[in-house]
């Protein structure tokens, strides 16, 4: 199972960094909600994998089975709806940089020079 | 009684706050009124702790705040102290006489008063901090204040300058003295300054004593105006008159030589001190009054004598014996008062003349004969006149000038120099009160000078008064504050001196008579000089030579900044992404061969996750290669969306799966909203070449993250979770570990999250508020069903029971899964699909929530909650649970963790609202769409058609 997720981590990763490098707001967006996918799943993983059960402290799980660890839950969560923030913003600057300059180029009005 | 001093300062401190409402509410007389009594208050304050200080003993309160850093608000009032904030507090009440008939009446006095009490504020600290960190910081506030009191006429180029000038120089020289107090406090063991001033021997004899006293000296130096850093002063003359006679002669340029005289116990007595200091002084003495004489502005003429006067004063806490400091303490009275004046009284005459112009302004004796007698008085008293102040403190000079010279082996240096200043300043004197009150009649001025009201003659009145009262019974007038700012400043009682006026014949008074002669001579010879200074001076100009350094400073910083800044976000990334990897690959660097897995057995995979991992992959690589079909796009990255999900249920993250999911759903929506505006397809990317060297970073980048994450899964680890899941319903009051954790045990973290979610949600609004774009022709079919009937009779019985559901995840978020960002998130997809059924304006008039006050609500919520422990002596956010009694409910288990998850849900619903219905609101104030590019007419074909 670990080769699994570290594939998929890889793969976001890959995706992630390609779409940052593009020309285009929109693209960018998206390679960091990528970006953000790969970090929030590595960070969980390091609670790792063998847990059986959510952290819950319950009377009637069974004896032997493993809760998984929270502290990385803990610090995902925050992460996901704050990486819906930053897009938000993002997305929010994209359209303003439309309206002032009439392009998504990342580098602005620049787009003439090329 | 020492436990007022504090108050003192933070009386004016409050004052500078309140005169401007004063002034915007009540109009311009509250406002000078109220400054009034902002300045009596200190006053009042200090008052009864006055007899103590003349008695030569020192009263401190001390307030711990950083004891580890030795940086206590501390508090001290000994006779130099005392003797400033009598300047302070006393010329401050006269200034703001003088500023209500000075200030053209459509100024309202607020900005101007209320900025000076915070200078006086500042300044008063300055003079009565014990620990020298405090003194740099109210040290640093005179600067800014004195910034802006510059700048006052911002409209005009000239003030901005000179603002800007003396803030870099002072501000520079700040620095400096930041500096050398932290190592004079390294040196000392302290930053208190009892301290300090008794460690004097350790400091001399430390190996950093030179460069200490260099960095102290510099903010001395620049403070006080001296050469070369004098350049700043007369071109603050750009600020309004009566700070000009507040700050830039009586008090803030005082400063530096407070501070002298402050740490004179501390750093003087040896040989630096004295070469340095002396030297200093005396190049400034002398060239501020030669330069004084030959300036035509009359507000440059005092300019100039002020900092040749501030030289004097250097020069004479530079001579180190203790009889010409106490002449340098007498010379800060002495020039306080009669510069002050003389400020005041330039000012009435450019306020009726309409010009500054000494050329010009001639023979006002006739037109304003009350203030000219005003005016000589002072500008003898700035000659050195007998029976006036000033000649005390100068034959004071003249005699520690004999008797050093007389100590030394050039007998004859110093006093010849002494009195060759004298002259200078006799000179300058004079054109001051010949030039303007006689010689010959006004020439072609710009109004027709009257004498002005007498309240605006008052302050000068005073003093001037005070000039003649100590000329004349100096020991009954000032010899007791004398006597203790004297003392205080030498660290031990002063020697014996006379404060009398007749002290025989003897050759300080044969000097003050050459002075008195020569000076007329050069006085007759001016036109002589004035040519000469024309036609050879070599252009000593300050001011130009601080642009150039200031201009070549940012080009070459900008030079520099071009050689790194490629001005293109796909560098900045790349170079961050290669930085990092680089980071990533020296860790390896001298490290041993390892195995990529680690020691831990590998967790079985069911087909199910080969499957999700096909998938993710599809999704992931999709999105990346058809990013240019940005519909498409989106789809395939909703695909990645559920995929991570269903990965955190398989893993037993149940939290996760749900705010991912939820989470999911918001980010599509707003992406899709988002669309109308942008082309449906990007256009192609610039060269081909790019995309390959692209591909090959994000693959390497890829494949390192991936063998890292496998690396660490493959590896056994220590956690402190299990602290967490043994302390959860026991310290928490709840069984749902991630919640606790996220809304107990570490609150303050997700306080600060919460925060950064609003902030982001708030700079989108900002970013959108009133933004007209244009769509991108959306088409026909969508535009004609925009609220489907289908959604909105869904809707009817979907919104509360949606509703309901995220209110029911709330509450059971502390001990199952769920909480504030769930919930929050699920009310905020309940509401946008109400928008979705029947449109943004309907909904926002049913729904009227200002989601600006949802913030406001769930930010103050969450804080609250946090603070309500603090009266009980807990500490921020300790929370609070246990069982309580509610009617027909019965016991049921509370925990004050729910309110802050009250507080996180408002803040969540907030954010998506605020965000997605803004974007959404777009719509409402499209601008037209651009008509699609072939039905443009073609520009080139209309030029043909017109031939």
């Amino acid at each position: 199972m670990e080769l699994v997720l570290a594939t998929g981590i890889g793969g976001l990763v890959a995706s992630g960094v390609w779409l940052l490098l593009r020309e285009r707001a929109f693209s960018v967006v998206l390679g960091l909600a990528m970006l953000s996918y790969a970090a929030n799943l590595f960070i969980f993983a390091g609670g790792r994998l063998s847990a059986e059960a959510p952290p819950l402290v319950l009377g009637e799980v069974a004896a032997g089975t493993m809760p998984a660890d929270p502290l990385p839950q803990a610090l995902v969560l925050t992460a996901i709806v704050i990486s819906f923030g930053t897009t938000a913003f993002l997305v929010a600057l994209a359209l303003r940089a439309i309206g002032e300059s009439g392009t998504d180029h990342v580098d602005g009005g620049r787009e003439a020079e090329r | 009684m020492a436990f007022l001093l504090p108050s003192a300062v933070l009386v004016l401190m409050a004052g500078s706050a309140l005169v401007p409402v004063a002034a915007a509410r009540l109009g311009r007389s509250a406002a000078a009124w109220s400054a009034a009594g902002t300045l009596a208050l200190p006053t009042l304050l200090l008052a009864p702790l006055a007899p103590a200080a003349l008695a030569g003993e020192v009263a401190v309160h001390r307030i711990s705040w950083l004891p580890d850093w030795g940086f206590d608000i501390s508090f001290r009032l000994d006779g130099l102290g005392l003797l400033f904030a009598v300047l302070i507090l006393g010329i401050g009440q006269l200034v703001i006489l003088y500023a209500v008939y000075y200030m053209p009446p459509r100024d309202g006095l607020g900005r101007l008063l209320g900025t000076l009490m915070g200078f006086a504020g500042a300044m008063l600290g300055v003079v009565l901090s014990e620990n020298l960190l405090l003194v740099v910081v109210f040290w640093e506030i005179t600067s800014i204040t004195s910034f802006l009191l510059i700048a006052y006429k911002h409209e005009t180029i000239e003030a901005r300058i000179a603002a800007r000038m003396a803030l870099a120089v002072t501000g520079g020289g700040g620095l400096a003295l930041l500096a050398g107090v932290l190592l004079l406090g390294r040196m000392a063991g302290s930053f208190e300054l009892s301290a300090v001033l008794a460690a004097g021997d350790a400091i001399r004899a430390d190996p950093l004593y030179p460069v200490a006293l260099v960095l102290v000296l510099l903010g001395a130096f620049t403070k006080s105006a001296q050469f070369p850093f004098h350049f700043w002063l007369p071109n603050a003359m750009a600020a309004p008159t009566p700070v000009s006679a507040y700050l830039h002669s009586a008090t803030m340029v005082k400063a530096g030589v407070f501070l002298l005289l402050r740490l004179y116990p501390a750093l003087s007595g040896t040989d630096l001190w004295f070469l340095l200091v002396s030297l200093t002084g005396a190049v400034t003495l002398a060239y501020g009054a030669y330069v004084a004489l030959l300036k035509h502005d009359l507000k440059g003429l005092l300019a100039y004598s002020t900092v040749s006067h501030l030289g004097l004063i250097t020069l004479l806490i530079g001579m180190e014996s203790p009889l010409s400091t106490v002449a340098a303490v007498f010379h800060v009275i002495n020039h306080a008062t009669f510069k002050a004046s003389l400020f005041m009284a330039a000012g009435i005459i450019d306020h009726e003349c309409g010009t500054r112009d000494m050329r010009r302004i001639n023979g006002m004796f006739r037109v304003m004969p009350r203030t000219a007698v005003l005016g000589i008085v002072a500008a003898s008293a700035m000659a050195g006149v007998p029976l006036l102040n000033g000649f005390l403190s100068k034959e004071m000079f003249f005699a520690e000038a004999v008797e050093a010279g007389a100590l030394g082996g050039y007998a004859y240096v110093l006093p010849v120099f002494a009195t060759f200043a004298g002259i200078l300043s006799v000179a300058y004197s004079i054109r001051f009160v010949h030039d303007v009150f006689f010689n010959g009649a006004p020439m072609d001025l710009p109004r027709e000078p009257h004498e002005p009201p007498g309240w605006m003659r008052v302050p000068v009145g005073i003093l001037a008064g005070l000039c003649l009262v100590v000329g004349l019974v100096p020991q009954l007038a000032v010899g007791a504050i004398l006597w203790a700012a004297s003392a205080a400043a030498l660290g031990g009682p002063p020697p014996e001196y006379k404060l009398v006026i007749w002290h025989g014949f003897n050759l300080p008074l044969a000097m003050s008579i050459v002075a008195m002669a020569g000076g007329v001579a050069w006085y007759l010879f001016r036109r002589v000089l004035f040519e000469l200074h024309d036609r050879h001076a070599p252009n000593l100009a300050g001011p130009a030579a601080f642009e150039r350094v200031l201009n070549a400073a940012v080009a070459a910083s900008r030079a520099v900044l071009g050689l790194f800044d490629p001005r293109s976000l796909r560098r900045y990334t790349l170079y961050l992404i290669l930085a990092a990897g680089a980071l990533g690959l020296a860790g390896f660097l001298g490290a041993g061969p390892a195995t990529l897995a680690g020691g831990l057995p590998a967790t079985p995979a069911e087909p199910a996750a080969h499957g999700a991992l096909v998938a993710l992959l599809f999704g992931t690589f999709g999105c990346a290669l058809l990013h240019r079909q940005r519909l498409i796009a989106v789809a395939f990255a909703s695909v990645v969306g559920l995929i991570v999900s269903l990965a955190f249920i398989r893993f037993s993250a149940p939290d996760l799966a749900l705010t991912q999911l939820s989470v999911e759903v918001v980010t599509i929506v707003l992406l899709l909203l988002s669309l109308r505006y942008m082309p449906g397809e990007a256009p192609r990317e610039a060269p081909r070449r790019r995309a390959g060297f692209d591909a090959a970073v994000a693959g390497a980048t890829g494949l390192g993250v991936g063998a890292l994450a496998y690396a660490m899964m493959t590896r056994p680890f220590e956690t402190i979770s299990w602290w967490f899941t043994a302390n959860a319903v026991e310290g928490g009051g709840g069984t749902n570990v991630v919640n606790v954790i996220l809304v107990d045990f570490r609150a303050f973290d997700t306080l600060g999250e919460v925060t950064v979610l609003a902030i982001a949600a708030l700079g989108a609004h900002a970013l959108l508020e009133g933004l007209r774009l244009a769509p991108h022709a959306p088409p026909a079919e969508s535009e004609a069903d925009r609220h489907p009937v289908m959604l909105a009779m869904l809707m009817r019985p979907l919104l509360p029971l949606a509703l309901a559901f995220a209110f029911y995840i709330l509450l059971r978020g502390h001990n199952l899964p769920g909480g504030g960002f769930v919930a929050g998130l699920i009310t905020g997809v309940a509401l946008i699909l109400q928008y979705l059924a029947v449109g943004i304006e309907t909904t926002s008039a049913r729904l009227r929530i200002d989601h600006l006050r949802l913030f406001a609500a769930g930010l103050g919520l969450a804080i609250a909650t946090g603070l309500a422990s603090m009266p009980l002596g807990l500490p921020f956010l300790t929370s609070w649970h246990g069982y309580v009694p509610i009617p027909l409910v019965g016991k049921t288990h509370l925990a004050s963790a729910m309110l802050f998850d009250i507080g996180v849900y408002l803040t969540v619903v907030a954010t998506v609202l605020l965000i997605l219905s803004e974007i959404g609101r777009l719509s409402t104030r499209e601008r037209a769409a651009p008509p699609p590019r072939a039905a443009r007419p073609d520009r080139a074909a209309l030029e043909e058609a017109r031939v």
